[in-house]
């Protein structure tokens, strides 16, 4: 039995007692034929399955990531979100054929008016409403960059070339000191926060657990290599600007050097990545594989809408929105 | 794919991407070694970092852009 990893997550529903249980009781679960109580208990118990492909559980046997049943319920709920994703998605945009993927991508970003954390963080969020979100943000941002990385052998050469720079950077240039998401965990730790992996799952709403699921289905999936790659390329281009205001946020708050460095990093790292993401990573996709261009536009659209959806719940719940 | 690709690389309306490790001088003759695989210099003259782009280049007026 593993002797690291994360803790079993607090179950939020019928599902998600059944799968505890099952990866508790241990090497070979059952059927788990259970109905999800509600969304968040589907979306917790996907978040706890792909977990299994990352770093796993204390005390939960490794050969489970690949059980028949429990990937038959991954499999369940992937198709769920998947199909759930794919209805809110509004098709290619009109420019993108004449405009290019990049130019038109640069372009949706900037018609995208849906709220902002960062500027709330900037202006006016409260030291408690910022731990929130650095709690909500910990999920992704303590294995950042990896859901993206499962996709890289699936990659043509030109673009899996420019991946491997791009997370070269992400994963400290070979410096573990400059990892991005160890960045994030010193960070975290001198706030005197949790800064295991997971460590806030049980606080995460709906909307940050999905954000996470749509990572990893993206990533774990072949078959979506091409969403997993637009995602990318929508979240770099949607991080330099707002890193420069959450490190402005953390300075009027007062909050330690250490996680406003993690900030300060993003603004000259995604300045670099948003260009190498829409240029040499998704163009070359596109041309060496067009029938994956729908799906990089899914991808980046689909970014956009659950990072405003995740907006949209917090400022409500503050009442800011 | 047996050409060379392009170490430095002109971005429409954006940065100038460079690879490798390289020594450059800013306006005031200041020198900054890059410090990334690949970096990210300013052209629009605005940022906030220079010589490095930090994505200012996206808030100014489209006709004021590289």
């Amino acid at each position: 039995m593993p002797q690291t990893g994360a803790v079993l997550p607090k179950p939020r529903g019928a599902l998600s007692e059944a799968l505890v249980a099952a990866l508790v009781a241990g090497h070979e679960s059952g059927p788990i034929d259970v109905a999800p109580g509600s969304r968040e208990d589907a979306a917790l118990s996907l978040w706890m399955l792909h977990e299994l492909c990352y770093r796993g559980y204390v005390d939960v046997d490794d050969r489970l990531e690949f059980d028949p049943e429990l990937v038959r319920l991954r499999r369940r709920l992937e198709d769920d979100l998947e199909r759930r994703l794919r209805e809110r998605w509004p098709g290619r945009p009109a420019e993108a054929a004449e405009r290019g993927f990049a130019e038109a991508l640069f372009a949706m970003v900037e018609a995208d008016d849906s709220p902002s954390l960062a500027r709330f963080v900037q202006r006016e969020a409260t030291a408690d409403q910022a731990i929130e979100l650095l709690q909500c943000r910990s999920l992704y941002h303590l294995k950042e960059s990896d859901p993206v990385a499962l996709t890289l052998p699936r990659l043509p050469v030109a673009a899996r070339a420019a991946l491997a720079e791009l997370q070269y950077d992400e994963y400290g240039g070979g410096r573990p000191e400059r990892l991005h998401a160890h960045l994030f965990a010193e960070g975290l730790a001198a706030l005197g926060l949790e800064s295991q992996e997971g460590g806030y799952v049980d606080q995460a709403p709906l909307e940050v657990l999905e954000q996470n699921n749509a990572m990893s289905l993206f990533g774990l999936n072949r078959r979506l290599r091409g969403a997993s790659v637009g995602h990318l390329a929508a979240f770099e281009a949607t991080s330099s600007l707002p890193c420069r205001k959450m490190a402005q946020g953390l300075d009027r708050l007062g909050f330690p050097a250490e996680i406003k460095a993690y900030y300060d990093e993003h603004v000259e790292a995604d300045a670099v990545h948003e260009q190498l993401a829409a240029r040499m990573i998704c163009e070359p996709l596109i041309e060496a594989e067009p029938e994956t261009e729908d799906d990089v536009w899914f991808g980046a659209w689909t970014c956009l809408d659950l990072e405003a959806r995740i907006a949209r719940h917090l400022l409500e719940r503050w009442g800011a929105a | 794919m047996n050409e060379r690709t392009p170490d430095v690389v002109i971005c429409p309306g954006g940065p100038l991407l460079l690879r490798g490790e390289h020594l450059i001088a800013d306006d005031d003759g200041t020198e900054h070694l890059t410090t990334r695989p690949v970096s990210a210099v300013c052209r629009c003259g605005k940022s906030a970092t220079k010589p490095w782009c930090d994505g200012t280049h996206k808030v100014i007026p489209e006709k004021n852009r590289p």
